[in-house]
């Protein structure tokens, strides 16, 4: 009944938002504002329904409902509660409908929160919203239902072992936040190029928007690159998999569209380019739906495979697409640009990144697609891997990492690189002594890795250039100064945190490379094999079965200077129900740094197999991006960009309690 | 909110001189006992080559990442190889009569992959070429008159005082 239920509700949340395609934009041509309004309803109501069908698919899996094949096909009734529940996304049908409750969300966040927009840019934003909807329910309802019945049996065949984790509670519902959160910046580009105009309500709207969307895509991705590392059980952390790319596409252009609306924002210059990239941002979120959902690309993430579903997907990828880049074509030519500013200023600056941060996405999205499309013309099969990305991605990249302590420094307009330049010298000068310092402790011959922690080392701190300067450290005394630092806009505190943790990732970027040890041995029992300072001793090797899967882990025990400082159970699982084995690693953290270790083969008499790894600051590359959400957040909290503020300008809760108190 | 930028702050500075002490820790690459055991030189050298070579079976995983058998199969052959004299373009030359293009994880630099290799430099020039037109329009509109933003910040400092 509550499966049927949720099948019902998608058909009205379908319908909900086909009304919804047409009534408010039919309302903004004729001028009919009661038409233009319904959007704000419809949206709310496509929302309910599409909550309701998702509650009702998550109650199935909450309850092993084997006659839902969804359910049967990617379940068992022996799983912990919690992977019951977060198996209702670990599958195809079932992610997409995740897919479609947050499109519905972001679409009712536009009803909830734009009162203050224009009523026409608002009500052609939510149609173009539930275009979205219309065609993505539509896809689910003919090609992908989760609520398709068969006769009941008795036991599922469980959930895929790599996805039964806490992960998979996290990496998805962040990613699509971040995917889907940016359909709100292409609703806005369409209805722009509609109307044919672009305000500052449109800028002031995006932008936020724009920041949501990065902030959960960064966490998504950084997210997902954890869960590979500690659970693909060799210790890579970014494979440059085709599937992991599909959603790096959508964080570069996203990052480029972030400073893009910047330059929009306060110079109302880059308009053009600004809805082109909104465009792009999007488009590259539907083409990693496309390339993951379609099995184009075979991987852990592709959860099954169908010609029809593929095709679908590529029929909406390119009405979408290509309905958007005609209207652009079209269209473009009526939004004036406005703003001059000279080739070396914050916008010269803010250029230089869309610049680099586009021919980047280009790279990986080129290499992502060769050999698909090489393989279909010529039948011939090529590889594009991680040494074709860390070569051109890298190259690419270098130039904008070394541009970004300069570019929040540079004035509007026209900016003084020189006298930039002077400000930057503690940077450059901790930079140098950082590059000094590893170069004696490295091999002769390895320049790379000193000049890449140089580079890193000139990011985090040059990245606070500006909250120093700003202060006026150099020119009043320290107590005036660390008042005037509390009292900065959050905004630059966000770009500055923002730009420290891209320097944080790239130190342990680097450091990992460049120093990771990684030693395979073979261990009797008490047998002992050292790794750089540590000891470790194989104690002894023991067999369990769990409520789904059995396991097999040796016991290792670490020491440091004579004294134990961990014991390490690397095991590898094999679930019954799927016939599949996994590794488990069993990883310790020495502040910022891991020892990671994998189990192999083992032979009769109790030896063991063991890859061991020493990640000498791996924690930095995702303790950067926390970073970087941090920053996503604290700008997000800045009173002049929080969604729905009004344009007048209040005081302050700080101002108030400082006059409160003066008073 | 403070506390945590502060707290930013001192662990970057913190970081700074910790930076040596990572490095001490030395390359140490040992074989599985089943593999063939090269000197440290090679072994480091087959460990460049094996992270460029694809295990043919596998998700999108180097022979130096995979254990799987093939992955395996094919270290052994490197070092087979390597051990005859053999240098890094003749071991690749021969997994590729072997197995195919497929085996690189870095394409070749060819007519058939030219378009893989060079559309990034392309948009680079090309796009650079447009920003810097459309950056050098008008050089000499920039002369209003906008305070510095340290000065900007001075007179909101000082204006804040004055309201108090």
């Amino acid at each position: 009944m509550i499966v049927e239920l949720g099948h019902l509700a998608l058909v009205l949340a379908f319908a909900l938002a086909v009304v919804q395609s047409i009534v408010p934009i039919w309302g903004t041509f004729s001028g009919d504002r009661r038409l233009m309004a319904t959007a704000d309803t419809s949206s709310l109501g496509i929302l309910f329904f599409v909550t309701v069908s998702f509650g009702a698919l998550m109650w199935s899996y909450a309850v092993s409902d084997f006659s839902v094949v969804n359910v049967w096909q990617n379940s068992h009734s022996q799983m912990p509660f919690l992977f019951k529940l977060t198996g209702t996304w670990g599958n195809h049908e079932g992610s997409m409908l995740l897919w479609v409750f947050i499109l519905a969300l972001f679409a009712a966040a536009v009803s909830l929160f734009g009162s203050a927009l224009p009523p026409s840019l608002r009500a052609n934003v939510q149609a173009v919203q539930a275009w979205l909807l219309a065609t993505f329910l539509l896809f689910i309802l003919l090609t992908s239902n989760p609520f398709a019945r068969q006769p009941a049996a008795l036991e599922g065949q469980d959930l895929n072992p790599i996805l039964q984790d806490i992960g998979l509670a996290i990496h998805p519902p962040m990613l699509y936040l971040g995917y889907v959160g940016f359909s709100i910046t292409f609703a806005f580009a369409i209805a722009a190029l509609i109307d044919g105009k672009i305000d500052s309500a449109w800028a002031r709207w995006v932008r936020p928007w724009t920041f949501i969307a990065w902030t959960f895509l960064t966490a998504g991705i950084s997210m997902g690159s954890y869960w590979a590392y500690y659970e693909l059980g060799w210790g890579g952390w970014w494979f440059w998999d085709p599937v992991e790319n599909a959603s790096f596409l959508p964080w570069l252009s996203g990052t480029a569209l972030l400073h893009s609306a910047l330059v929009m924002e306060k110079r109302d210059a880059l308009k053009i380019w600004t809805v082109l990239l909104a465009i792009l941002t999007f488009s590259l979120s539907l083409l990693g739906t496309f390339l993951v959902r379609s099995g184009v690309l075979t991987s852990v993430h592709t959860f099954a495979s169908d010609p029809t579903r593929g095709l679908f997907i590529l029929a909406i990828l390119s009405g979408f697409v290509g309905g958007a880049l005609f209207l652009f074509v079209l269209r473009s030519s009526r939004l004036e640009a406005g703003g001059l500013f000279a080739p070396v200023s914050r916008e010269g600056a803010l250029v230089f990144n869309n610049l680099i941060l586009s021919a980047s996405a280009a790279t990986v999205l080129i290499g992502t697609l060769y050999p698909v499309v090489y393989e279909a013309f010529t039948d011939a099969k090529i590889s594009v891997g991680a040494p074709f990305y860390n070569l051109t991605f890298g190259l690419v990249m270098i130039p904008l990492l070394i541009a970004v302590p300069f570019g929040p420094l540079l004035a509007w307009k026209r900016g003084d690189l020189l006298g930039i330049s002077q400000r930057l010298m503690f940077a450059l000068l901790a930079a140098i002594l950082a590059v000094i310092l590893t170069g004696a402790f490295t091999e002769k011959g390895q320049w790379l890795a000193p000049l890449g922690i140089g580079l890193a080392v000139w990011l985090m701190v040059g990245s606070f250039a500006e909250v120093f300067q700003r202060s006026g450290f150099r020119k009043t005394t320290f107590a005036i100064a660390t008042r005037r630092m509390a009292g900065l806009p959050r905004s630059v505190w966000a770009t500055a945190l923002a730009h420290c943790g891209i320097g944080v990732t790239l130190l342990g970027i680097v450091s990992v490379t460049a120093f990771e040890t990684e030693t395979i041995t073979v261990l009797k029992p008490s047998e002992s094999v050292v790794v750089g300072e540590f000891t470790l001793r194989h104690e002894g090797y023991a067999s369990r079965t769990a409520d789904n899967y059995s396991e097999r882990s040796a016991r290792i025990s670490i020491f440091k200077n004579g004294e134990i400082v961990a014991v390490g159970t690397p095991s590898k699982r094999f679930f019954p129900a799927r016939q599949m084995p996994t590794s488990e690693a069993s990883i310790h953290t020495f502040g910022f740094s891991q020892l990671y270790l994998a189990l192999g083969d083992v032979e009769g008499d109790g030896d063991v197999t063991l890859r061991i790894w020493w990640k000498p600051l791996i924690l930095l590359i995702w303790l950067g991006t926390v970073i970087m959400v941090i920053a996503g957040a604290v700008s997000l909290s800045d009173r002049r960009l929080r969604i729905g503020a009004p344009a007048r300008r209040k005081k302050t809760r700080k101002q108030k309690s400082e006059s409160a108190s003066h008073a | 909110m403070l506390k945590r930028i502060a707290t930013c702050c001192l662990f970057v500075l913190l970081l700074l001189p910790t930076a040596p002490a990572f490095v001490a820790a030395t390359a140490t690459a040992t074989a599985a006992a089943a593999e063939t055991r090269l000197s440290p030189q090679m072994e480091a050298r087959a460990k460049v080559l094996f992270l460029q070579l694809r295990c043919v079976v596998c998700q999108n995983q180097s022979i130096g990442d995979s254990d799987a058998d093939v992955a395996r199969d094919l270290r052994e052959i490197v070092r087979e190889q390597m051990l005859a004299g053999k240098s890094d373009d003749d071991i690749r030359n021969f997994l590729v009569a072997r197995y195919g293009e497929f085996i690189l994880l870095k394409p070749v630099f060819a007519w058939h992959t030219a378009v893989l290799w060079l559309t990034p430099v392309l948009l680079l020039l090309v796009g650079g070429v447009l920003a810097w037109r459309v950056t050098s329009r008008s050089p000499k509109s920039t002369s209003s008159a906008m305070l510095s933003r340290e000065d900007e910040d001075e007179l909101q400092e000082i204006l804040r005082q004055h309201r108090n």
